[in-house]
């Protein structure tokens, strides 16, 4: 389903606008002390939409070159860089995912960025093979082919939630699924793992495929790079994804809340980013315990898919709260408002996934594993799901414009 | 920490042993040094919060001098050296008494500030351009400008935005205005901080005749020069002169006030410029590829109209870069001719002699000139105190910043000297008036 005339030309005025304010920063140069947009931004003065792109979603929305800013409104040159950086970004994720010939046809002419693809051509047998998972991917589920707005997305993530407890209800006869299974097998006893593997196997496969499509688009768009390069330049990019080195506000930390800086919310990402991980792992070694060392979950307290993922869980949830704290005091001026529903989503979905994780490891001597059990996969299915739509995009694509950047410091 | 209705006048009864006037570098040091010192302070900007930090929020470098290189300067330029530098900028002006307080306060000042919350940015980043005599702001001048009045406020300085300083009584004191009320404050000393008038058009007027008219002001449009003028009328000993003015060629589509660095122009070596009436203009010392600004700045202010138009080819813009008002292309010699208003044969007979080769098609900027400060101020001791006609210091009146810059300075441009006296003698009028206040003098 293509774009309307009208978003495209939204999204044109966007860019347009960007490419206005980036254009005073790049002549300005007073931030670029604080994080490495300004640098690639100086590396780029054509700004073509590619660079845009690629400079928003190197931003990590730290908020310092706008408390810094002497362009800030009500300045005519009314610069206010986080918040038309946070609409790109939106922007890219959202072109990114949509497959290229359903991009709009009719682009006006720019004297800018003549030929320049947003909607590059996609290239490679794999890339179409995933093109076309995408189109299949996006007939299966009619509520989001259009643009994907936060109110759907997150009705979407409420569906899927509910499917697998609801599903569960009408499936399973009651008397197992109220009773209480003790022992290995325990879960399967009640969702048998034929199902529960190819259900979840679907369901994670569709939408990662999906997002491997569009972040291969996004680094052709952001100049790509040869294996040789990405090689050389992985363990510094590597090293500022996993320390958040661009939260740091060039060493003070960041306008997180208003003018004074702090290290809260580069703390509460760190917490939300290694409890996610920790839960990654904790998938990974319950494979390894089904498959290598035929153990069957439910596994025992002191088991390392137990370990990670009540580690994993724990942090998440104070990560979330935490962050949720950071945002809710955060001085609304710098922000693009529209862009903050789906950022709240991803942390209600996370904070449900880790909360209905921890639920069902302390209740699953009780009748109330069966549900919980349903319930807690409901909300993986739904953090899935929703992943081209939602704003966990942002990790991804940052960590691509990451590794574009160390590759471009490099030279 | 707003300034609302009536909040200076309800706490009448409880005056401030310290009343800062102004909102900038200046202001914010003599603030922070007074309350340190144990006075109370009222710090009072015309400007309202969002514009707060005068020309401060324009600023990027402070000069320092330093014996060896630091993470945040590079080799060393020591106090000799900035004296030699001041000496050849300050010319017959140079007020010697401040110029060797100014030198030596420059060497601890990233110290200082560096205490009272403002972040530097330092060399190793690689995104500095080199320089061996100034250290550059993490952030700029706004955010040094955030850093202070976030310190002030935490030490208790009382900062009211949106409150003029309408005159000072020499002794201590003086007449506050809050929208239409106006009232007197007894402090018992007064530090006046609100820099040049480079925002009063009549004033400008004035000083540089009808050509005031073209002038683009390139900082705060609350620089109107009313406690200079007040100060001045009552008596206190000039210094400077008020037709020197700190002028670099700006952009014709600049603001009229508050451009700051961006609109600054350049190309001028890149092409040719000609005056409103086609004539070329050019810098007799001009060095290709180094824009001298304030020689621009000079041109362009006596040229008719106060306008000059920048003609570049193709080459000419690529070595531009980039540009917050890009230039308007013409794509031949009479569209170019059309749009500046010039006879076409005139103006192609001055390009085939004078003009760059590589057009049309041509591309033009036109520019103005951009006032940073003016260069007239008041007379100061090396205590800070505002001196009479007569050469005697005021009681409990003190200066600090571009208001006395002109002793040091002759309405001339030091990179990185202007952030300096204003911190260095706004440091050192905010500990003078708190000891003067509070009866340690």
């Amino acid at each position: 389903m293509p774009l309307g005339e009208r978003d495209d030309r939204d999204d044109r005025a966007l860019l347009d606008e960007a490419r206005r304010q980036m254009t005073v920063c790049v002549v300005c140069k007073y931030c670029n002390g604080y994080c490495p947009v300004f640098r690639a931004a100086d590396g780029r003065p054509a700004l073509t939409d590619a660079d845009l792109l690629y400079l928003a979603n190197l931003c990590h929305d730290c908020r310092s070159c706008w408390h810094a800013c002497q362009y800030r409104p009500p300045h005519a040159f009314a610069v206010a860089l986080p918040a038309v950086l946070a609409r790109v970004r939106a922007l890219s994720w959202r072109r990114m995912v949509l497959p290229s010939w359903l991009a709009p046809r009719h682009r006006e002419p720019s004297s800018k960025d003549e030929g320049e693809a947003i909607q590059s051509t996609v290239h490679g047998p794999l890339a179409r093979i995933a093109s076309s998972l995408t189109l299949l991917a996006m007939t299966c589920l009619p509520a989001v082919t259009t643009r994907p707005g936060h109110r759907r997305t997150a009705l979407l993530a409420l569906a899927c939630t509910l499917l697998v407890p609801l599903v569960t209800l009408a499936v399973v006869p009651s008397a197992v699924l109220f009773a209480p299974h003790h022992g290995p097998g325990a879960f399967h006893a009640v969702i048998p793992r034929g199902p529960m593997v190819w259900g979840a196997a679907l369901a994670l496969l569709v939408p990662l495929a999906w997002v491997g499509v569009a972040m291969t688009r996004f680094w052709w768009v952001i100049g790509g790079g040869s294996p040789g390069q990405i090689l050389r330049a992985l363990p510094e990019a590597l090293g500022d994804v996993l320390a958040l080195r661009h939260l740091d506000g060039g060493g003070l930390g960041c306008n997180d809340v208003d003018g004074r800086f702090s290290p809260w919310r580069r703390r509460m990402h760190h917490l939300i980013l290694y409890g996610f991980l920790l839960t990654v792992a904790a998938t990974l070694s319950a494979a390894i315990s089904h498959h290598l060392l035929g153990m069957r979950a439910p596994y025992p307290w002191l088991s390392a898919p137990v370990l990670l993922g009540t580690a994993g869980g724990v942090s998440l949830l104070a990560g979330v709260a935490g962050m949720t704290v950071v945002r809710a005091r955060a001085d609304p001026a710098p922000q693009a408002p529209e862009t903050r529903a789906d950022g709240a989503l991803l942390l209600a979905l996370l904070a449900a996934t880790a909360a209905s994780g921890l639920a069902l490891l302390g209740l699953r001597e009780t009748a109330a594993m069966g549900m919980l059990l349903a319930l807690h996969l409901g909300t993986v299915l739904a953090l899935f799901v929703t992943l081209p739509f939602g704003r966990l995009m942002h990790a991804p694509f940052r960590a691509l414009a990451i590794l574009r950047a160390a590759i471009e410091r490099r030279g | 920490m707003k300034a609302g209705a009536g909040t200076v006048g309800v706490s009448r009864g409880c005056e401030p042993d310290v009343l800062v006037a102004g909102g900038g570098l200046a202001a914010l040091c003599a603030a922070i040094a007074a309350r340190r010192a144990g006075a109370s302070v009222w710090l009072l900007d015309q400007a309202p919060e969002t514009l707060r930090g005068g020309n401060t929020r324009h600023a990027r470098n402070m000069r320092v001098a330093h014996e060896a290189p630091t993470p945040l300067v590079a080799d060393t330029y020591d106090t000799a050296a900035f004296l030699a530098d001041l000496r050849r900028a300050g010319g017959v002006m140079l007020d010697e008494a401040l110029a060797a307080p100014l030198v030596a306060g420059s060497t601890s000042l990233p110290a200082w500030l560096a205490a009272q919350g403002v972040a530097f940015q330092p060399r190793a980043g690689g995104m500095l351009p080199y320089s061996r005599r100034t250290v550059f702001l993490l952030g700029g001048g706004t955010a040094m400008v955030n850093a202070l009045y976030a310190t002030a406020a935490a030490l208790g300085v009382r900062v009211c935005h949106g409150v003029t300083v309408e005159a000072v009584a020499p002794g201590g004191g003086a007449v506050i205005r809050e929208g239409d009320a106006a009232r007197r404050v007894s402090s018992g000393a007064v530090v006046v901080a609100t820099g040049g008038f480079q925002a009063n058009r009549a004033w400008l007027r004035q000083a540089f005749g009808p050509a005031a008219e073209g002038f683009v002001n390139r900082g705060t449009p609350h620089a109107d020069g009313r406690l200079l003028r007040a100060l001045l009328d009552q008596g206190a000993a000039p210094v400077g002169d008020p037709a020197h003015g700190h002028l670099v060629a700006v952009d014709a589509r600049s603001p009229a006030d508050d451009g700051g660095i961006v609109t600054r122009a350049e190309g001028m070596t890149e092409g040719l410029v000609v005056d409103r009436d086609g004539r070329p203009l050019r810098d007799p010392a001009a060095e290709r590829g180094s824009p001298r600004y304030a020689n621009w700045g000079r041109l362009v202010a006596g040229a008719p109209g106060q306008i000059a138009h920048v003609i570049l080819d193709a080459s000419g813009v690529a070595r531009l870069g980039l540009r917050v008002y890009p230039p308007e292309p013409a794509p031949d010699t009479a569209a170019l001719a059309a749009a500046l208003e010039l006879d076409a044969s005139d103006l192609a007979a001055t390009l085939v002699r004078h003009g760059p080769s590589g057009g049309p098609p041509w591309f033009t900027l036109s520019i103005r000139p951009g006032l940073t400060f003016t260069g007239l101020g008041v007379r100061v001791d090396d205590r800070a105190r505002v001196m009479d006609r007569r050469g005697r210091p005021w009681p409990g009146v003190f200066a600090a910043g571009m208001i006395m810059a002109p002793a040091l300075l002759g309405g001339r441009y030091l990179s990185g000297t202007a952030l300096t006296l204003s911190a260095v003698f706004g440091r050192l009028a905010g500990e003078e008036a708190a000891r003067h206040a509070l009866g340690g003098a």
